[in-house]
C-alpha cells in the first residue's frame, strides 16, 4: 500500500496537465487564500473594535463558539441550493465553498485579534494614553504590535483549517487537493485517495510554516522574547 | 504652579471620589498627595492631565485652565509616570523614550539626541538604549519610565506611585537619584503614593487626602509632623513622627577625632573598638581588638552602622551613633572620614534645639 501510494507521489504523469497535482495545489492555494483574506478582512477590524474598546465582548465569544459548531458540508449544501439558481457558470460552486471557508476561518481569527489586542498590558495602555497619543494612535502603535503573536496565531490556525476543509470543494465538482480524494474514491484507487491526503497535510505544513517565518520578520524581537 | 480650583469628581455611579479639593502645588516644587486607598488621590492626579474629566471645578497649569486644551495635546506636554512603568514591550529602550518626542513631532535626530540625553540622566547610558524592556530588572524600567516621561522637556511632570513596585533597597537609591535629578533639572511635580515615609522623604508639599476625596491637610514636610491637623493626619502619619521630624531639623552636634587604622595594620593590646579606613580615607567598618588576631583582613569587619552626613540632619547623625557597635556614630563628608559622634551629645544637641511652637495637637494612642 504505502509503496503504491510513493508510486503515484512519484509519478511524473500525475504532476502534470491541467488536472494535475500542480494544478490541483495552485487551485487549492487560490481557493484557500481567498477564504483567509476575506476572513480576516471581516474578522480583523472586529476583533481590533471590539478589544480596543471592550464593546460586545459577550458577541463575539459566543459568535465564535457557535461558528464552530457548524457543520461544512451542511452549510455548503445549503449555500449551493439557495445560490444555485441566482449564479451561472463556475461562480454557483466558487462562491458557496468560499463561503463555507470564510465562516469556518472567522472564529480563530476573530478570537486571535480581539484576544490579542485585550491582553495588551493595561499599564502600557494608559502609559500611552497618558503621554497624548490619541485612540487611533493607541491602536496602531501599541495594541495592534504588541497584538502581533496572537493575531498571528488566529491566522496561522484559521488557515490550518482552511487548508484541510477546502477539499471539500471537490464535493461540488470544483478543483483542488480534493479532486484526489473524490476521485479516488470514485475509482477505488486507493493509492490516489491517500497520495491526496498526504498533499494536504504537506501544503498545510509548508504554509504554517511560510506563516511562521512571515511572523518572525513582522513581530518584534522584544514580544517574543517576553514568551 | 499647578493650582486645584474646588475640583470635584462625582462617578456615574453617584460615588464622590474627590470632593471639592483645593491646593496650589508650587512651581519647581515637589506636591505628593498621600492617603489611604480610596481618598481620591490618584483620581486627583489624573485629573490634572484629564485622563479622569473633573464633574466640578478647574485646574490651572501656569494659569492655563486645563479644560481648554486638547487632551492629547494637554498630555504631550506634561509628563506621565505610572508604577509598573508601562513600557511598550515591542519597542527598545530608544524607541520608547522617543515616543513624546514623535508625537510632538521633532525631527528623528533632535527626538534620537534628546533621548540619549535623558537615558544617560536617569543612569542608563550606552548600550541600554538598544534592550527591550523585557531584559530589564523592575528598577531599571521605572529609570526608563521617568526618562521617557523627561523626554519632551515638560516643565510638569505626574506620578503615580512611581517607586511603589520595586524593592526597598533598590527604592531607596532611587529616590535619592530622583530627588537630585528634580533638583537639577526645577520640574514641577505632582506625585502620588500610599507610603508616608515616602512623600516626607520626597516632598516640598504634602496634601493628605482622606477617605471620601477631602482634604485633611496642605503643608510641608516638617509641619505635618509637628502639627498634625486632626486625629486622622496624627494617626496616619504614623508613631515614628518624633523621630522622622528630626530629618528636617539641623544643627551644629560635636564631632570627635577618629583616629582610623586601615587593612592590613596590627592591633595593640587594651584598644577596644577601632575604625577602618581604607587608602581614600572612606569608612570601612569596625574591629575589636579581642576579636582579632594577626594583621587587619576584610573578614575582621563589622559592618551595619549607617553613617551621617557632615552637616545634614539630626535624623542622621542619631541613627549613625545609635547603629555603630562601638557607640561612636561616623560622620563622613563626602565619602571620606570627618570624625565621629556620641549618641548623648546628639540627644543634648536635639534637647537644645528649638521646639515646635504651634498647638500641641495629640493623637489617640498618645494621651495627654
Amino acid at each position: 500500500m504505502i509503496s503504491l501510494v510513493g508510486e503515484w507521489l512519484t509519478d511524473p504523469a500525475n504532476w502534470s496537465g491541467a488536472r494535475g497535482i500542480w494544478a490541483q495545489l495552485v487551485t487549492h492555494l487560490q481557493l484557500s487564500f481567498l477564504a483567509l483574506f476575506l476572513a480576516a478582512l471581516i474578522a480583523v477590524p472586529l476583533g481590533l473594535y471590539i478589544g480596543h474598546t471592550g464593546r460586545g465582548r459577550v458577541v463575539v465569544v459566543n459568535l465564535a463558539g457557535g461558528f464552530r459548531a457548524v457543520p461544512s458540508l451542511g452549510v455548503l449544501f445549503i449555500a449551493v441550493l439557495l445560490l444555485l439558481p441566482r449564479l451561472s457558470g463556475e461562480a454557483a460552486f466558487v462562491v458557496p465553498s468560499v463561503i463555507v471557508l470564510v465562516v469556518l476561518a472567522i472564529p480563530p481569527v476573530l478570537s486571535g485579534v480581539y484576544a490579542g489586542v485585550q491582553q495588551v498590558d493595561p499599564a502600557a495602555r494608559d502609559a500611552a494614553r497618558g503621554m497624548g497619543m490619541t485612540g487611533g494612535q493607541v491602536l496602531t502603535q501599541v495594541e495592534i504590535p504588541c497584538a502581533l503573536p496572537l493575531i498571528f496565531s488566529g491566522l496561522r490556525s484559521a488557515m490550518l483549517q482552511i487548508i484541510a476543509t477546502a477539499t471539500i470543494a471537490a464535493v461540488v465538482g470544483l478543483g483542488g487537493l480534493g479532486r484526489f480524494l473524490i476521485d479516488g474514491q470514485a475509482t477505488r484507487d486507493y493509492a490516489e485517495m491517500a497520495g491526496g491526503a498526504l498533499l494536504v497535510a504537506g501544503l498545510a505544513l509548508t504554509v504554517d510554516f511560510v506563516f511562521g517565518l512571515a511572523q518572525r520578520l513582522v513581530v518584534s524581537p522584544g514580544l517574543a522574547r517576553a514568551e | 504652579m499647578i493650582r486645584f480650583d474646588g475640583v470635584t469628581k462625582r462617578f456615574e455611579d453617584g460615588t464622590v471620589a474627590v470632593d471639592d479639593l483645593s491646593f496650589e502645588a508650587p512651581a519647581g516644587k515637589i506636591t505628593v498627595l498621600v492617603g489611604p486607598s480610596g481618598c481620591g488621590k490618584t483620581t486627583s492626579l489624573r485629573m490634572i492631565n484629564r485622563m479622569i474629566e473633573p464633574s466640578e471645578g478647574s485646574i490651572l497649569i501656569d494659569g492655563t485652565d486645563t479644560g481648554s486644551l486638547a487632551p492629547a495635546e494637554l498630555r504631550r506636554g506634561i509628563g506621565y509616570v505610572i508604577q509598573h512603568a508601562g513600557l511598550f514591550p515591542h519597542r527598545t529602550v530608544l524607541s520608547n523614550v522617543m515616543t513624546v518626542p514623535s508625537l510632538l513631532k521633532w525631527d528623528k535626530k533632535r527626538a534620537r539626541d534628546r533621548a540619549l540625553e535623558v537615558l544617560e540622566l536617569v543612569g542608563l547610558g550606552g548600550d541600554y538604549a538598544k534592550r527591550y524592556p523585557g531584559q530589564l530588572s523592575g528598577g531599571q524600567q521605572q529609570r526608563v519610565g521617568v526618562a521617557r516621561a523627561l523626554a519632551g522637556d515638560p516643565s510638569v511632570m505626574l506620578m503615580d506611585e512611581p517607586f511603589s513596585a520595586i524593592d526597598p533597597v533598590v527604592r531607596e537609591g532611587l529616590q535619592d537619584e530622583f530627588l537630585k535629578l528634580q533638583e537639577a533639572l526645577g520640574t514641577t511635580i505632582v506625585m502620588v503614593t500610599h507610603d508616608i515615609d515616602e512623600a516626607i522623604k520626597l516632598g516640598d508639599r504634602i496634601a493628605v487626602l482622606r477617605q471620601g476625596g477631602r482634604l485633611a491637610q496642605f503643608s510641608s514636610p516638617d509641619d505635618l509632623l509637628a502639627h498634625p491637623a486632626d486625629d486622622f493626619v496624627a494617626s496616619f502619619v504614623g508613631r515614628d513622627r518624633g523621630y522622622r521630624a528630626l530629618s528636617f531639623k539641623t544643627a551644629e552636634v560635636p564631632i570627635h577625632h577618629e583616629a582610623p587604622v586601615r587593612l592590613g595594620d596590627r592591633l595593640g593590646p587594651g584598644e577596644e573598638w577601632r575604625l577602618v579606613v581604607d587608602d581614600a580615607g572612606a569608612p570601612l567598618g569596625w574591629v575589636h581588638a579581642d576579636e582579632v588576631t594577626g594583621p587587619l583582613s576584610a573578614t575582621d569587619l563589622q559592618l551595619g552602622g549607617t553613617l551621617a552626613t557632615l552637616g545634614g540632619s539630626l535624623r542622621g547623625y542619631l541613627d549613625a551613633a545609635l547603629s555603630s557597635p562601638s557607640g561612636r556614630g561616623v560622620v563622613v563628608e563626602g565619602a571620606e572620614l570627618a570624625g565621629t559622634v556620641r549618641p548623648d551629645e546628639v540627644l543634648h544637641v536635639i534637647q537644645a534645639a528649638p521646639r515646635a511652637t504651634g498647638e500641641t495637637i495629640l493623637s489617640p494612642e498618645e494621651p495627654a
